[in-house]
């Protein structure tokens, strides 16, 4: 029950980008064509899953252990950003196949606050373990879900007759708006 | 005069919220007051200034292949500082700026200057560009929390200009905070090409 | 300029070790110098909410602090509060998981007999206009007037009084034993906030935990304090709550 919980609002209710304003910069940058939305969804899962997974062990076994929490950020911003080329390297051997989708997005991802905003938030809500890796795949999953329902919306957008200074950014924000007013229906679900 | 032009470009012809469009995870997030966006872009410059000054001391000991791992290093040391002394003197904005002041680390702002000025220049055209960048930011975060809050609560910078149970909620809610940079972008082009 | 160093090994080792012993350094000073100011910010806002929900102590309800257990869930801290020796009222920090996102934290101050003295909200997560009012919104309108939000403009224009609509919303100064704590819409004695009756449901609930656990304990508390006439200090902190409200 506790795990339906935690996907149901991380999903839905605290959409990551659309309620906790994380990841905004891939939200806006990469949310032009479907396709690429969902490449980018797809890294940004595979990369929060196994940072989540690496800080809250590093968080429990050596910065809790020796009380240095001061240090979280400037660790937790190592561990992404050296896990992320990590990544790369080992995906390039191993799989060329899923290199080949990814491997494009994965330098961007460093520089997504959602990674690192989900490692932080994993330690401040005390869950364990199993409780982090399901709300870092439901908030990835969450984060797919808003990319990829936006990059829909502005692939039609961009047919529209839009009037000229509201064309590209502005007008894209207004959509993200009412998306993020729809995703609001789902307040108080959890 | 070329040091005042390092300055002023951060603040409307380059600004980095409403022209470069980076950044825009805090400025979306803490801008629900014109007092919290005030005060993230206060961080944000101090994280800037101090960065783009090391950044630029250091850049001869520093290897190229290395060099990214070592500004991410600089960066989060000053965000941590920042963080300890909101947390010991500023409690209460500490608490409403919440996970954005860790995250002020992966602001594509900070690396972008150290990385694409501070880099490249001496110490005191990086210390004023991340003054000037850090200015505009603030300007940007401050402007949209101050229509945020007139719009929704009729408050600006805490002052009830009229009765908050005409304002339009949904400015401080999420969705407001898309609709309403939306808006100020659209406006701040129409300025540029002026 | 000094001639850029080269990407060899042994330097790029160095540069990165240099700068992280630097960096550490750094924090660590950081640290230890901010670690004092951090715990005294924390326990100073804890005893600015005791000292706006409780009449006016002399004590240390911080260090005095005890904790009662409530069924089915984290336990309460309870802070007397005491003016020479004497209970003038306790703050009692409690807590509800029926807001509408969650999590809703109250510090409710209780006289000895159990009136509800003040409260304030410490940590909640509701919409911003709606769930928020719960701030102010349980208070009498007096004691909202003392709080620096001002009659606007528009108010003045349509005539309308800051805290204005009707006393059933009031919790402040009264007794949860003489009352129903739930709001109206369930037969209870309070008016809900407009539009937020989850929220208001939510700190109502975590008001009447507050209270059944404070009951439970009271005794307790009065033993350890001896008051020489109980009923003398309630008439006073009745007088004094009164009297607050004017300021």
């Amino acid at each position: 029950m506790e795990y339906v919980f935690i996907v149901i609002a991380a999903i839905f209710v605290n959409n990551i980008v659309l309620s906790q304003f994380l990841g905004i910069c891939p939200f806006l940058g990469v949310s032009k064509k479907i396709s690429t939305a969902a490449g980018m969804a797809g890294a940004v899962t595979f990369v929060m899953v196994i940072a989540t997974i690496v800080t809250y062990l590093i968080q429990k076994t050596v910065l809790d252990k020796f009380g240095i929490g001061f240090m979280q950020t400037i660790t937790f911003i190592l561990v992404i950003a050296s896990l992320v080329q990590l990544v790369e390297i080992i995906l390039k051997k191993v799989s060329p196949a899923l290199y080949q989708a990814l491997g494009v997005f994965l330098p961007l991802i460093t520089t997504n606050c959602a990674i690192l905003g989900v490692a932080i938030m994993t330690i401040q809500k005390d869950y364990n373990l199993m409780e982090g890796v399901v709300f870092a795949i439901s908030s990835a999953l969450g984060f797919g879900l808003a990319l990829i329902i936006f990059a829909g919306l502005r692939e039609h957008v961009d047919l529209m007759n839009v009037p000229k200074g509201m064309k590209g950014m502005p007008i894209a924000l207004v959509v993200a708006g009412i998306l993020a007013m729809a995703f609001m229906g789902f307040s108080g679900l959890v | 005069m070329n040091q005042i032009k390092n300055f002023t470009k951060g603040l409307l012809k380059e600004n980095p919220v409403f022209v470069l469009l980076l950044g825009m995870c805090p400025t979306l997030g803490v801008t629900t007051t014109a007092v919290n966006g005030m005060g993230m872009g206060l961080a944000t410059t101090f994280v800037l200034v101090m960065a783009n000054i090391v950044v630029s001391l250091v850049k001869n000991g520093i290897p190229d292949k290395v060099r990214i791992p070592a500004f991410i290093v600089i960066i989060a040391s000053f965000v941590t500082v920042v963080e300890l002394t909101m947390q010991a003197y500023l409690p209460s904005l500490f608490e409403s700026l919440g996970l954005f002041i860790p995250l002020i680390v992966v602001n594509c702002i900070v690396l972008g200057r150290a990385e694409a000025f501070a880099s490249k220049n001496n110490v005191l055209s990086s210390a004023i560009d991340g003054l000037g960048m850090g200015l505009g930011f603030t300007l940007a975060l401050t402007i949209l929390g101050a229509v945020r809050e007139f719009f929704g609560s009729g408050m600006v910078f805490g002052f009830q200009l009229f009765d908050s149970n005409y304002g339009m909620l949904v400015f401080i809610l999420a969705p407001g905070a898309f609709i309403a940079l939306g808006y100020l972008i659209l406006l701040v082009n129409k300025l540029n090409k002026v | 300029m000094a001639s850029k160093k080269e990407s060899t090994f042994i330097n790029m080792v160095l540069a990165l070790l240099i700068v992280s012993l630097v960096a550490s350094a750094t924090l660590g000073f950081v640290y230890e110098s901010t670690k004092k100011p951090i715990e005294d910010a924390q326990v100073n806002k804890k005893i600015s909410a005791i000292k706006e929900v409780v009449p006016a102590f002399d004590n240390d309800p911080n260090a005095e602090m005890f904790l009662i257990e409530v069924e089915g869930g984290e336990a309460l801290e309870v802070y007397p509060a005491k003016m020479n020796g004497q209970l003038v009222g306790a703050a009692v920090k409690t807590y509800t998981n029926l807001g509408f996102s969650g999590l809703i934290r109250v510090m409710v101050g209780f006289t000895p007999d159990g009136t509800i003295y003040n409260y304030q909200v410490l940590e909640h997560k509701e919409t911003p206009g709606l769930g928020t009012k719960m701030a102010d919104w349980f208070k009498p309108a007096l004691v909202t007037d003392s709080l620096p939000k001002e009659a606007s403009f528009f108010d003045w224009l349509f005539g309308i009084k800051p805290g204005s609509g009707g006393d059933g919303k009031v919790i402040v100064g009264k007794n949860p034993s003489q009352m129903n704590l739930t709001v109206s819409k369930d037969g209870g004695d309070v008016d809900a906030i407009t539009a937020a009756t989850i929220s208001s449901r939510a700190f109502l609930d975590a008001v009447s935990r507050a209270y059944n656990g404070y009951m439970k304990k009271n005794e307790a508390i009065e033993n350890k304090a001896n008051p020489a006439d109980s009923s003398a200090v309630n008439t006073e902190i009745k007088e004094m709550a009164q009297n607050k409200g004017g300021n």
